[in-house]
């Protein structure tokens, strides 16, 4: 007696095999497409859609911590905070893109800053942002997810997405991901998810070297 | 064997995307490119009302599918694709090209992906997704090189 319920809320919490926990790219794409759409005609402001796409992740990023934790063979909480940066690049990358982000990097010019890099963000795969739109990031979404696993694991941070231009010769390392696989060129923006700590985080997790 | 022109023409008869695939293309600006996809689509309309019969497979009551399929000319080849809602993807090129229904099919998926997808474009209304354009461009591309090597 193994069959699975059919319905999606009658199944155990445990993934039992990875497959069973995919969506479909193209249906998230035009849930997500409606999901911007929808903000986007009720604010004024590029920032304000920003914002609003990050709350609508944040939600996401606590719930994903809740599962992850679950899920997990040992229940362990992580308090360093760079055991919790490599928790939110690799684990929390993995369950939700099938892959995990493409590095994790320690700001040069500010200590309580850090960055996660996508070469292949999900969330603006199909996007192309209109040029009157400046510096917007689609991938807000995103950086909400990564605040809400933070904030949820005791680290508030503030997270703010950037789409960056790729440099000369610069790609991602990794092997194209099976599940990102489309028939599109390849990408010439990478994703900057910049993590900034609020100041007691980090005077706890130097407190905690000595 | 060349890729001429792309035009796109919505469910009304407005033109909403047109690029030229290839340097040898014909420079027409993009005023007599609203008129030729407006046309196009009333010549497709009444295409489809002068058939006398309906065409065995087709399964559409309203008919989309008994439009113009193909223009042959001297100096150039037609074809139009249709999609169930209503839009028609039409590419122009050189006679002999090959590939062209597999071009125009490919088109079809890139704009279901790049507009579609898209949360800044509007159903029926002009195309202006950078990514569309970079990728019927590399899809001309590699048609092109896969043809020419398979003429060697």
């Amino acid at each position: 007696m193994n069959r699975q319920p059919a319905n999606i809320l009658d199944r155990p919490l445990r993934a039992s095999r990875a497959g069973d926990t995919m969506v479909s790219m193209s249906s998230f794409a035009y849930l997500y497409s409606e999901l911007v759409q929808y903000h986007q005609n009720r604010v004024d402001s590029i920032s304000e859609l920003e914002r609003r796409l990050e709350s609508s992740g944040y939600g996401v990023g606590l719930k994903m911590l809740e599962l992850l934790a679950y899920r997990s063979r040992e229940y362990k909480r992580e308090i360093r905070l760079m055991n919790a940066l490599q928790f939110v690049s690799t684990t929390v990358w993995k369950s939700l893109f099938g892959k995990p982000a493409d590095s994790l990097e320690r700001s040069i010019d500010h200590a309580d800053e850090y960055m996660i890099v996508d070469y292949e963000p999900l969330t603006s795969t199909f996007v192309s942002v209109p040029s009157d739109f400046g510096q917007l990031s689609v991938d807000a979404y995103m950086s909400g997810i990564i605040a809400g696993v933070l904030s949820g694991a005791g680290f508030s941070a503030r997270v703010t997405a950037h789409s960056v231009q790729l440099e000369e010769g610069e790609h991602s390392t990794a092997p194209p991901s099976q599940f990102n696989s489309t028939n599109l060129p390849p990408r010439t923006e990478k994703a900057v998810f910049l993590v900034k700590f609020s100041p007691e985080v980090l005077e706890r997790d130097a407190g905690m070297d000595r | 064997m060349v890729f001429l022109h792309l035009f796109i023409v919505n469910k009304s008869g407005g033109l909403i995307h047109h690029r030229a695939l290839s340097p040898k293309a014909p420079q027409i600006g993009t005023n007599e490119w609203l008129r030729i996809g407006s046309t196009f689509h009333s010549l497709y309309a009444i295409a489809n009302e002068a058939s006398p019969m309906k065409l065995s497979q087709n399964k559409n009551v309203s008919g989309a599918d008994d439009g113009i399929e193909e223009i042959q000319a001297d100096g150039l080849v037609l074809r139009c694709l249709q999609t169930r809602t209503g839009i028609k993807f039409v590419v122009t090129a050189e006679p002999g090209t090959s590939d062209i229904d597999q071009v125009l099919r490919e088109i079809y998926i890139l704009y279901t992906d790049c507009a579609l997808k898209d949360p800044f474009y509007e159903l029926e209304m002009p195309i202006r997704c950078e990514l569309f354009t970079t990728s019927v461009d590399a899809l001309i591309r590699t048609m092109e090189r896969s043809a020419r090597l398979g003429i060697r």
